[in-house]
């Protein structure tokens, strides 16, 4: 209990001295995963949209697909990217395991079935009615699908922060393809891991602290954005 | 709709040209030299490799990459060709990836030794007994009288390899028994199990020294029980990944960086090391303990190695000395900027 308490009182001084560890741990964080949904919903939201939109023949298979992606687990993926990314795998002349690119392949991987799996669903829930009207309104295909998408952003944003939330959370796989390597690829959670294994659990307890924070502002600023946009609309 | 399609091929087109341009960049700007070295958990957790290897960084100007995993992960890292350099510690599992070639020049660096901890009160009646094959022996049949738990790693690492000899050695076999635990991770978590205990019996394990005393302060459950026994010696070794498989590994780099280990300079610092205000590695280079190898094995390495020198960067004697388990690090950091400091009035 006293390790908790403690862990608080670590979390503050930490974050008021801007520990410079402790910074560059939760830079890379925020870059990682920052880089790594970004990339995800330049992916994932058209693909999502256009599942959403169009039927086609194998289309319940790609959905399923999807939405059985949303469940990977992060080891797994972490696995794959590693055996990819190896010096004896296919990709191995790129020389990028334990880089903070490697990262965000992997975080990349997570974060994309997600936010593709929340637009689709957004997308194919409103379709019907709106597109119904839209066309008994007169509109051409190119304004429909227009109306359609800015009907569905507010999830779309939502599915940006599930995936976040994902990501920067995750260890499993950060851990393998990044290696928890000290000022270069140690991230919140894998340093989380570290100082528990080490039996620092006050300052584990503090950097999750801090992981919590960042997580709290950064869904602050989106949610944010999502109301605004509710309020024009 | 086909404007929807054309509109995905073209983002789907930009993110791949995006992702390409990000990987050519990567590949193309490499930063500078480092060196990856795969190591197991009680080397990096226990402070010894933020002690040592800055010294080695300033000298020859290159970042050391620490990869602290388990034993088995680490062999399998270096053999794929993903780190330059091993410091491991489970001979027989070396021997593996000396024998099928993946890994060369084995040699022997330092030792600790294993100990088994468990509650002060002691229901297994094991305290002080210099043989630790009689004490498993009293730990199962406490087990089987349901007075206590033991937690093994249970994940291959050279530490539960020791462990399942030394039942074998006791002839017993723990597997399946409601009373044998595998945690299946780190020495850290399976300390802290045992701490905990399980369903109100109190826990026992065997431990590394270093993870022990390095973590004791949170262990308020647990004392040191069984130790001293020359079955417990724990010998680590350093391998080099073989250029001729994997000619992109930084194999000159590898080999100077054992070979500060193995210098009478790198020896000493071994020694030097204290958590606690106790010495947690023996240097061993030149007099391996006999659970390291065989003669051969050994003369073998002598032979290859010979009797390396490693000079330090001036002003490096002076401060870094006392460094031990740090406060989130911060003193080692202090600890080589005032070296960086003192090196440049040096000059």
């Amino acid at each position: 209990m006293n390790e908790i308490i403690e862990g608080f009182f670590k979390a503050f001084q930490l974050i008021l001295s801007l520990d410079p560890e402790v910074l560059n741990i939760t830079l890379l964080s925020l870059r990682v995963s920052g880089t790594a949904v970004i990339l995800g919903s330049i992916v994932g939201l058209p693909s999502g949209a256009l599942l959403g939109l169009y039927d086609f023949k194998g289309k319940q298979l790609v959905v399923n697909f999807v939405n059985t992606m949303m469940g990977l687990p992060p080891v797994v993926v972490g696995l794959f990217v590693f055996l990819l990314l190896s010096r004896s795998g296919p990709l191995g002349l790129l020389d990028l395991l334990y880089t903070p690119l490697a990262m965000i392949i992997a975080q990349f991987i997570l974060a994309t079935p997600i936010i593709t799996g929340i637009t689709m669903a957004a997308v194919s829930s409103i379709d019907r009615t709106v597109r119904e009207t839209a066309i008994s309104l007169g509109a051409t295909e190119g304004q429909l699908i227009w109306t359609v998408l800015k009907e569905t952003r507010m999830s779309m944003l939502s599915g940006i922060i599930v995936a976040f939330g994902r990501v920067i959370s995750e260890v499993g796989a950060i851990m393998i393809v990044g290696g928890n390597i000290r000022w270069y690829t140690r991230a919140l959670t894998t340093a989380i891991v570290l100082e528990t294994r080490r039996g620092e659990f006050a300052l584990a307890i503090a950097l999750g602290l801090i992981l919590i924070l960042l997580a709290f502002i950064i869904n602050m600023m989106l949610t944010y954005l999502q109301r605004k946009g509710e309020r024009i609309y | 709709m086909r404007r929807g399609i054309t509109v995905l091929i073209a983002v789907l087109a930009a993110t791949t040209i995006l992702l390409s341009s990000i990987l050519v960049y990567q590949w193309t700007t490499k930063p500078e030299k480092d060196l990856i070295l795969a190591t197991t958990t009680s080397t990096y957790d226990s402070g010894l490799l933020d002690y040592m290897l800055p010294v080695f960084e300033e000298k020859y100007n290159v970042k050391v990459r620490v990869l602290s995993v388990g034993t088995g992960q680490a062999l399998e890292i270096a053999s794929r060709g993903d780190a330059d350099v091993v410091l491991v510690h489970s001979p027989e599992t070396e021997r593996l990836y000396v024998d099928s070639g993946d890994l060369i020049h084995r040699v022997p660096i330092m030792y600790n030794d294993f100990i088994v901890v468990g509650p002060p009160d002691d229901p297994a009646n094991i305290e002080g007994l210099s043989n630790v094959t009689e004490a498993f022996i009293r730990i199962a049949e406490a087990g089987e009288a349901g007075e206590i738990v033991f937690f093994s790693r249970g994940d291959d690492s050279g530490t539960h390899k020791k462990e399942l000899s030394i039942w074998d050695m006791a002839g017993i076999n723990p597997s399946g028994k409601s009373w044998y635990l595998e945690t299946g991770q780190g020495m850290g978590n399976t300390l802290i199990a045992t701490n905990e205990g399980f369903s109100g019996k109190s826990g026992y394990t065997l431990t590394d020294r270093g993870t022990w005393l390095s973590m004791k302060n949170s262990l308020d459950n647990l004392v040191v029980l069984v130790e001293g026994d020359p079955i417990l010696i724990n010998p680590y070794s350093g391998l080099l990944v073989n250029p001729e498989k994997h000619p992109e590994v930084n194999f000159d780099l590898a080999r100077k960086l054992i070979e500060y280990f193995i210098s009478d300079y790198g020896q000493q610092r071994i020694a030097n090391f204290t958590v606690g205000g106790e010495q947690l590695f023996i240097p061993c280079y030149g007099n391996a303990p006999d659970a390291w190898g065989t003669e051969e094995e050994e003369q073998a390495a002598y032979e290859y190695w010979g009797q390396p020198e490693f000079d330090p960067p001036s002003g490096f004697f002076v401060v870094l000395e006392e460094t031990s388990i740090p406060e989130f690090k911060r003193d080692i950091k202090d600890g080589k900027s005032k070296i960086i400091l003192f090196y440049s009035i040096l000059r």
